[in-house]
């Protein structure tokens, strides 16, 4: 066997391909994926489409809010919101569409055959999923930031964690709706009481400030929140319950997200371990 | 590479000891694996027989690693297969059952995901020239036959030069001539020193292929060796039909069983020479012609029909529910 990183020549003629390594199997794994998106018409439209006509609505949502509370900071919100729907829906929505049908079709079942380890699996039918989402969550970010003329992220780092956090608990948010879904087509359902947690419980289309003080706390103790929460801490210093803060006053301001934040990651990934189905059942 | 195991020529590459597999638990249980012994040396085929629900597909699982037994060990390569997986599965090559390739990828780019997650992989075009798909190679999966579909399965098992290869019922759903060539091409892979272990329902395939076999009933192998010693010691078998009348009774048949249903007569024995001798005797001193007459050597097929009915008698107590329809688990309903 050869470690080189080309196929060589082995003893008799043969051509022998480089050893299988993570990077090799999710760049496979991710690249199968991608085209497999780019060819189910269903599957991009929901993930590019979908959102974009949302943000319409989120758009006129805050303006409405804003007029109730005059201190409401809508531009901000209206980015922030947008990154977050945008992440939901081609993250946990798209990816836990694509669980379902490579388990369906057997796909898990027979990559795990293989020299792939499970996480690998997972982690590689998330590539393009993720590669989308973070595009156009930079597209709209930047795009929105540079147009509302908002301000420059005051800790840039805690934004990454927050960004890092939302992702790592949609994957598993995704792996879990799966193993409670039959069929493609009914994902829909199945990922409605999480798509109502992202939109409306964490913060994006109902600012925390603008709910009822009772609402507020249970919202913030629901799996997404905390991750979107540091995001806006991170982005522009404050979550809406005090005044803005710097790049040293944002960590006391994330300190709670950061702790709820990581338990919810912590169950969501249990669960998925522990409920996560590679085969259909018969 | 095989500086940790104990790997000399001849040594036993697949080994098996009182394997267990249990799916639920309690009442909803089902015990598909109750104790199977099996050892497969290096570039033996070996072939594993059975009824459906027999166990065959929950005992290659094992071997190959997909689950943790309930009970027994499994050795392969010296590893277990199921937590030693990384130093197991760059050696092996497994074909399932069922396909699990994306419908939407073509042949080509199905290749191409596999030798991306293969050790040392033939370039992909060499992988389906081997299983005659070179000239479906932009041809979506979806749009494959079933017998292409095995035999583009058959060719990702291939992709690594795999030491151990794992057949699950290869041949099921090809026309004669695929099949033809699939045998072909697992005769020359164990030429070259592969070791094979495969699953079938086809008798001539095992008769065909397989060093050795084993025939599995409930669970259990009921049987087990090369196809002379399994079917040895089984009677041979004559068929024919009588005219209207003959006015004469049968001869006497020595070391023959013999059953009449109507006219139709069917005599079992161990010599078949001799018996067959004394009937065409018989029939030519009487004028008598033998209508569809037939004679066959003990067969495999014989053999493994006498073994299922005979320890489906001995063993009431298997239940003969199909290990899929139990095997659900009791957490994560989606019902």
């Amino acid at each position: 066997m050869t470690t080189a990183a080309t196929a060589t020549t082995g003893p008799q003629g043969t051509v022998t391909g480089p050893r299988s390594t993570t990077a090799r199997r999710l760049l496979a794994l991710g690249r199968a994926e991608a085209t497999l998106l780019l060819r189910n018409r269903t599957a991009l439209f929901t993930a590019l489409l979908l959102p974009l006509l949302l943000l319409l609505t989120l758009r006129s949502t805050l303006a409405q809010q804003a007029e109730g509370n005059p201190g409401l900071d809508v531009d901000s919100l209206l980015v922030h919101g947008s990154v977050g729907m945008m992440l939901g829906f081609v993250v946990y929505y798209n990816l836990t569409a694509a669980y379902v049908a490579r388990r369906g079709e057997l796909v898990l079942k027979r990559l795990r055959t293989g020299e792939a380890r499970d996480i690998e699996i997972m982690l590689g039918t998330a590539v393009p999923s993720l590669a989308l989402g973070l595009l156009m969550a930079a597209v709209i970010g930047t795009v929105g930031s540079v147009g509302l003329h908002l301000t420059v992220p005051v800790n840039p780092l805690l934004m990454l964690v927050g960004l890092v956090l939302v992702l790592a608990t949609m994957i598993a948010l995704a792996a879990l709706s799966s193993a409670f879904t039959r069929t493609v087509e009914s994902a829909g359902i199945t990922t409605l009481p999480v798509m109502l947690i992202i939109q409306l419980g964490s913060g994006l289309f109902i600012p925390l400030e603008v709910m009822p003080a009772q609402v507020a706390d249970v919202c913030r103790l629901l799996p997404t929140t905390p991750a979107f929460q540091l995001i806006r801490v991170g982005w522009f210093g404050t979550d809406g319950s005090a005044a803005a803060t710097g790049f040293a006053g944002s960590w006391g301001t994330a300190g709670p997200h950061l702790v709820t934040g990581a338990i919810w990651l912590g169950l969501t990934v249990w669960g998925a371990v522990r409920y996560f189905r590679w085969e259909p059942r018969r | 590479m095989e500086t940790s195991s104990p790997s000399r020529p001849g040594d036993s590459v697949i080994e098996v000891t009182d394997l267990h597999r249990h799916y639920g638990s309690g009442a909803t249980g089902y015990h598909a694996v109750r104790g199977v012994d099996l050892t497969v040396g290096r570039g033996e085929l070996f072939a594993l027989l059975g009824t459906n629900g027999a166990g065959k597909t929950s005992t290659m699982e094992l071997i190959e690693g997909l689950a943790a037994p309930s009970g027994g060990t499994v050795r392969v390569l010296g590893h277990d297969p199921h937590r030693e997986r990384a130093a197991v599965r760059p050696r092996i090559g497994i074909m399932l059952q069922e396909g699990g390739f994306p419908g939407d990828l073509t042949a080509a780019e199905t290749g191409r995901v596999w030798a991306g997650m293969t050790s040392g992989a033939r370039p992909v075009e060499e992988a389906l020239e081997l299983v005659g798909l070179a000239h479906r190679r932009d041809v979506r999966v979806k749009q494959l036959s079933g017998g292409e579909r095995r035999r583009l399965d058959l060719a990702m098992a291939l992709l690594g030069r795999p030491e151990v290869l794992f057949l699950d019922e290869p041949s099921t759903g090809l026309d004669p001539e695929a099949r033809a060539a699939v045998w072909r091409l697992v005769r020359e892979l164990r030429a070259q020193g592969t070791t094979v272990l495969l699953t079938t329902h086809y008798l001539e395939e095992a008769e065909e292929l397989a060093d050795r076999l084993a025939i599995m009933h409930g669970g259990r192998v009921v049987t087990a060796g090369t196809v002379a010693e399994v079917i040895a010691g089984r009677p041979s078998r004559i068929a024919f039909e009588l005219p209207e009348f003959t006015g004469v009774s049968l001869p006497l048949l020595t070391t023959a069983e013999v059953t009449a249903d109507g006219r139709r007569v069917i005599v079992q024995t161990t010599d078949l020479q001799r018996t067959l001798h004394d009937l065409l005797g018989w029939a030519h001193r009487h004028g008598i012609a033998l209508g569809a007459l037939d004679a066959r050597s003990a067969s495999l097929e014989e053999a493994f029909l006498a073994i299922a009915s005979k320890a489906a008698h001995q063993a009431p107590s298997a239940p003969a529910a199909p290990a899929r329809t139990a095997r659900r688990r009791l957490i994560g309903s989606a019902r």
